[in-house]
C-alpha cells in the first residue's frame, strides 16, 4: 500500500486537489461545516502526498512518472522512435522544494481562510478556485512536459483571476483582476508561441528532450526572450510588475498569500527554462546579467515605491516585488558564472543557494505578513494606514507575528531572511561589490518602511474608535503561527535547511545532464 | 550534529545559536547593571503623568502620529525620483501592456544582437 | 514561398491583435484583440503540424498506419478550450465593471494606481 502511494504520488498530487475542488460545491450543499471539513481533509492529504514525495525525492533522487504508460517509469515507448510522447512528470530536488513550499503555505493559508472568509458569500466556488490554484502550482512545478506547463499556468491564471475579483469591492477588485488577467493571458500566449517554436524545431514537447537537442539558433533565442519576459511578468519583476500591487492589494488576504506562492512557481518556471532547457548553450553572461538587472530594478523600485504607500497591503505587495528581486539577483549571479567551474565553486553555487533559500523564506514570511494584514482587516475593516493606530493594546499575538514577519523580511538576525540574505550578499560581493551594496541599502529601506507600518498600526495610545477591537480568532492565529514557527526554525537552523533542501535543489537546477539522463536514460 | 553547524556563506559563516547565546549573555549583563541602579519610580504620583511644559495633555487621537506624516523628509529629499516613478504607475491597462511589449522588445534586442 | 503563407498570416494576426490591445481604449475591443492574438497562436500551432502528403491521424479511415503525429492538433484544441474560458471570464469582468463604474473606457478604469 505504501509502495503504491509512493509510486503514484506524482499523479495523486494533482488528482487529490482537482477532485477535491470539484466535489467541494456539492459537499458544501450539506452544510458549511461539512465543506470546511472536506477542504481541510483534501488539503491535508495534498500536503501529506507532497511531503512524502519530496522526502522520497530528497532521499532517492529524481522521480519520473509517465501518465498512461504500462509502468510509471516507461518514458520512451518502444514504437515512438525514441521520442517521449506521453505526458511525463519529472520531479527533481528543485521541484520537490517548490512542492513543499506550496503544500506548507497552502495548508497554513487554508486554516486561516476557513476562519477569515467565513463571513462572505459564494464560498462554494471560492474553495473550488482555491484548490484549483493549488493544483496549478503543483502541476507547474512537477511537470516535465512543456505544453503541460502552459496548461497548468493557465489553470493557475484563471483560478487566480477569479479569486482576485472574488470580493468585488465596488468594482475595484474586478479592475485589479482585469489588469492581472489581460497581462497574464498575453504572457501565456507568448509562452505558447515559444512552445510551438520548440515543437517545430525539435519535434518534442518534453523538457528533457528539448534540452538534449538544444542548438540555440535564432528561433531559440526568440523563444527564450518570450519565455523570460512572460515569466518575469508573472513573478512581478520590474518593469513588468504593474499588475502586482493592484492584484495583491485587492485580493482577499488568504488569496494574496497564495499569489505569492504562485509567483514563486513562475520564478521556478523561469529558472527551469534558463537552466535546464538552455543551460550552457546560451550566452550565460548576457542572460545572467539580464536576470541580475531585472532583479536590481525590482529591488530598488519595489522598495522605494513601498515607502510612500498608504494601503498596508499595497505596501506589502511592493515589498513582495522587492524581495523577488533578491531571488533573481542570487540565481542570476549563479547563471552568469555558469560553466566556469572555479567561480561556480567559489561563489556561484552559494549565490544560487541563497536565491533559492530566499524563495522558501519569502513564501513563509510574506505569507505571514499578508495574513496579519488580513487579520487586522478582519477586526477593524480597513487597510488604510492613516486610519489605524494603537492596535498593539488589543491584538497582541497578531502584533508578535507581525514583528516576526517584519524582522525576517528586513533581514534582521536570527530570522530566516537574514540567513538567505547573508548568503546573497557575500556571494554577490565576490561577483560584483556594487550589486551587494545595492542589496544592503534595499534591506535598510525595507526595515525603514516596516518601522513605519509597525508604528502606524500597533504603536500609539488606544484609539477611541478601536475600543471594542479583539484579538483575531483562533484558527487564524494557528495559520499564522505555523508560518511564524517555520520562519523562526529556518532562522535558527539555516545550515540544516540548506544541507537537506536547498543545496540539492541548487545542484539539481544547475545539472542539466542529470535531468536529461533521468528522463531519457543513459548519458 | 548538523543542527548546530554554522551556515557557510562562501567567505564567512553565520551561527544563529552562537549569536543567540551572545545576545542572552549581553541581556544578563544589562540586567545586572540595571539592578544596581536606584529605583526612583513611584506609582500614582505626578511622576507618571506626561510632562508637556505645564500644558494640558492633548486628546488621545491627537497624540498618535499617522502614517502619511512619517518619512516626510525622505520623500521630500527624493522628490525628483518620486515625481517620475509614482506617476509612471498610471493604472491604465494599455500602458501596462505597452510596458510588457516594450520590455520584451528590449530583451529581444539584447539577447539576439549581443 | 507558398508554405510560409500561414506563418506570414500568424505574424500579421499577432501584430493586429497586439496593436488592438495597446491602442484601443474600449475593454471589449481589448478583449477582441486578445482573442485575435489567441487565434494567431492557434494558427501557428496548427501550421506546425502540416506535413506535405501526410495522412490524417484518423484510425478508421487511414489507408495505412503511417499517419502524422496528432500532437499539434491536440495542442490547438486544448489552447482553444483555454481561450474560451479566458474570454468568458474577461467578458464577465467587463459586465461587472460596467455595472459598478458605468464605463468600459480604460482611461477611466484607473482607481487603482500609484
Amino acid at each position: 500500500m505504501n509502495g503504491f502511494l509512493i509510486t503514484h504520488a506524482p499523479a495523486l498530487l494533482i488528482m487529490v486537489p482537482l477532485i477535491g475542488a470539484f466535489v467541494a460545491p456539492f459537499v458544501g450543499r450539506v452544510s458549511p461545516k461539512v465543506r470546511s471539513a472536506w477542504i481541510i481533509l483534501i488539503m491535508t492529504l495534498t500536503t501529506l502526498v507532497a511531503l512524502m514525495l519530496a522526502s522520497d525525492v530528497f532521499l532517492h533522487g529524481t522521480r519520473i512518472y509517465v501518465f498512461g504508460a504500462t509502468s510509471p517509469g516507461l518514458t520512451v515507448p518502444l514504437d515512438s522512435g525514441g521520442i517521449p510522447i506521453r505526458i511525463i512528470f519529472t520531479i527533481d530536488a528543485m521541484s520537490a522544494l517548490m512542492q513543499v513550499i506550496a503544500a506548507v503555505c497552502g495548508f497554513a493559508v487554508l486554516l486561516y481562510s476557513i476562519s477569515a472568509d467565513r463571513i462572505h458569500s459564494g464560498l462554494e466556488s471560492y474553495y473550488t478556485l482555491f484548490l484549483l490554484m493549488i493544483t496549478g502550482i503543483m502541476g507547474m512545478v512537477s511537470t516535465g512536459d512543456f505544453f503541460n506547463f502552459f496548461v497548468f499556468l493557465e489553470i493557475l491564471s484563471i483560478a487566480s483571476a477569479g479569486l482576485i475579483a472574488y470580493r468585488i469591492d465596488g468594482g475595484l477588485a474586478v479592475e485589479a483582476a482585469i489588469k492581472y488577467f489581460v497581462l497574464s493571458t498575453i504572457g501565456a500566449m507568448a509562452v505558447l508561441i515559444a512552445i510551438g517554436i520548440y515543437y517545430g524545431e525539435y519535434n518534442a514537447l518534453n523538457i528533457a528532450m528539448i534540452a538534449s537537442r538544444m542548438q540555440f539558433t535564432l528561433l531559440d533565442q526568440v523563444a527564450l526572450v518570450l519565455i523570460i519576459a512572460a515569466l518575469a511578468m508573472k513573478c512581478g519583476a520590474v518593469p513588468l510588475h504593474f499588475w502586482t500591487p493592484d492584484a495583491y492589494s485587492m485580493a482577499p488576504s488568504s488569496v494574496t498569500a497564495m499569489l505569492v506562492v504562485a509567483s514563486q512557481a513562475s520564478l521556478y518556471g523561469l529558472f527551469r527554462v534558463v537552466f535546464t532547457i538552455y543551460n550552457l548553450t546560451l550566452n550565460a553572461m548576457t542572460v545572467g546579467w539580464i536576470i541580475i538587472i531585472l532583479g536590481i530594478l525590482s529591488m530598488v523600485v519595489g522598495v522605494t515605491m513601498a515607502i510612500p504607500q498608504k494601503n498596508v497591503k499595497r505596501l506589502m505587495a511592493y515589498h513582495a516585488i522587492s524581495q523577488t528581486g533578491y531571488m533573481l539577483l542570487g540565481v542570476g549571479v549563479g547563471l552568469a558564472v555558469l560553466g566556469n567551474q572555479p567561480l561556480m565553486e567559489s561563489f556561484g553555487y552559494i549565490a544560487m543557494e541563497g536565491g533559492i533559500f530566499h524563495i522558501i523564506n519569502h513564501a513563509m514570511y510574506k505569507g505571514l505578513l499578508f495574513l496579519t494584514a488580513g487579520a487586522i482587516f478582519f477586526r477593524i475593516g480597513t487597510y488604510n494606514l492613516n486610519r489605524m493606530g494603537g492596535l498593539g493594546h488589543s491584538m497582541k499575538y497578531t502584533m508578535v507575528f507581525f514583528i516576526i514577519g517584519a524582522l525576517a523580511i528586513a533581514g534582521i538576525p536570527p530570522f530566516n531572511g537574514y540567513a538567505s540574505k547573508l548568503m546573497i550578499y557575500e556571494s554577490v560581493f565576490a561577483f560584483n561589490p556594487v550589486l551587494a551594496v545595492i542589496a544592503m541599502v534595499v534591506s535598510i529601506l525595507t526595515l525603514a518602511s516596516f518601522v513605519k507600518v509597525f508604528h502606524s498600526i500597533f504603536m500609539g495610545p488606544r484609539l477611541p474608535e478601536f475600543d471594542t477591537v479583539q484579538e483575531a480568532p483562533m484558527p487564524m492565529l494557528v495559520g499564522m503561527g505555523i508560518l511564524a514557527a517555520i520562519v523562526i526554525l529556518f532562522g535558527l537552523f539555516p545550515q540544516a535547511v540548506v544541507d537537506t533542501l536547498i543545496a540539492p535543489a541548487a545542484h539539481a537546477l544547475a545539472d542539466q545532464s542529470g535531468y536529461i539522463a533521468s528522463v531519457l536514460g543513459g548519458a | 550534529m548538523t543542527l548546530v553547524e554554522s551556515l557557510s556563506t562562501g567567505t564567512g559563516f553565520w551561527n544563529p545559536l552562537a549569536w543567540l547565546i551572545a545576545v542572552l549573555v549581553a541581556a544578563v549583563i544589562v540586567y545586572l547593571i540595571r539592578q544596581r541602579g536606584e529605583s526612583g519610580y513611584k506609582k500614582g504620583t505626578t511622576q507618571t503623568v506626561p510632562f508637556i511644559s505645564g500644558n494640558p495633555e492633548p486628546e488621545k487621537e491627537m497624540v498618535h502620529v499617522r502614517a502619511s506624516n512619517l518619512y516626510w523628509g525622505y520623500l521630500d529629499a527624493l522628490k525628483g525620483y518620486y515625481n517620475f516613478i509614482v506617476p509612471a504607475h498610471t493604472g491604465v491597462l494599455n500602458d501596462y501592456v505597452l510596458w510588457y511589449l516594450g520590455t520584451t522588445a528590449a530583451l529581444f534586442v539584447v539577447v539576439v544582437f549581443i | 514561398m507558398f508554405w510560409n503563407l500561414p506563418f506570414i498570416a500568424v505574424v500579421a494576426l499577432s501584430l493586429i491583435g497586439l496593436a488592438t490591445i495597446v491602442i484601443k481604449k474600449n475593454l471589449i475591443k481589448i478583449f477582441l484583440g486578445i482573442t485575435i492574438f489567441e487565434s494567431a497562436v492557434n494558427l501557428f500551432l496548427i501550421s506546425l503540424g502540416y506535413r506535405a502528403g501526410g495522412i490524417a491521424p484518423i484510425f478508421t479511415s487511414a489507408p495505412s498506419t503511417d499517419m502524422v503525429l496528432a500532437t499539434p492538433q491536440a495542442l490547438t484544441l486544448t489552447s482553444i478550450v483555454i481561450g474560451v474560458a479566458t474570454s468568458a471570464l474577461l467578458l464577465s469582468f467587463a459586465v461587472i465593471i460596467w455595472k459598478k463604474y458605468g464605463t468600459i473606457n480604460t482611461d477611466e478604469i484607473r482607481r487603482l494606481r500609484e
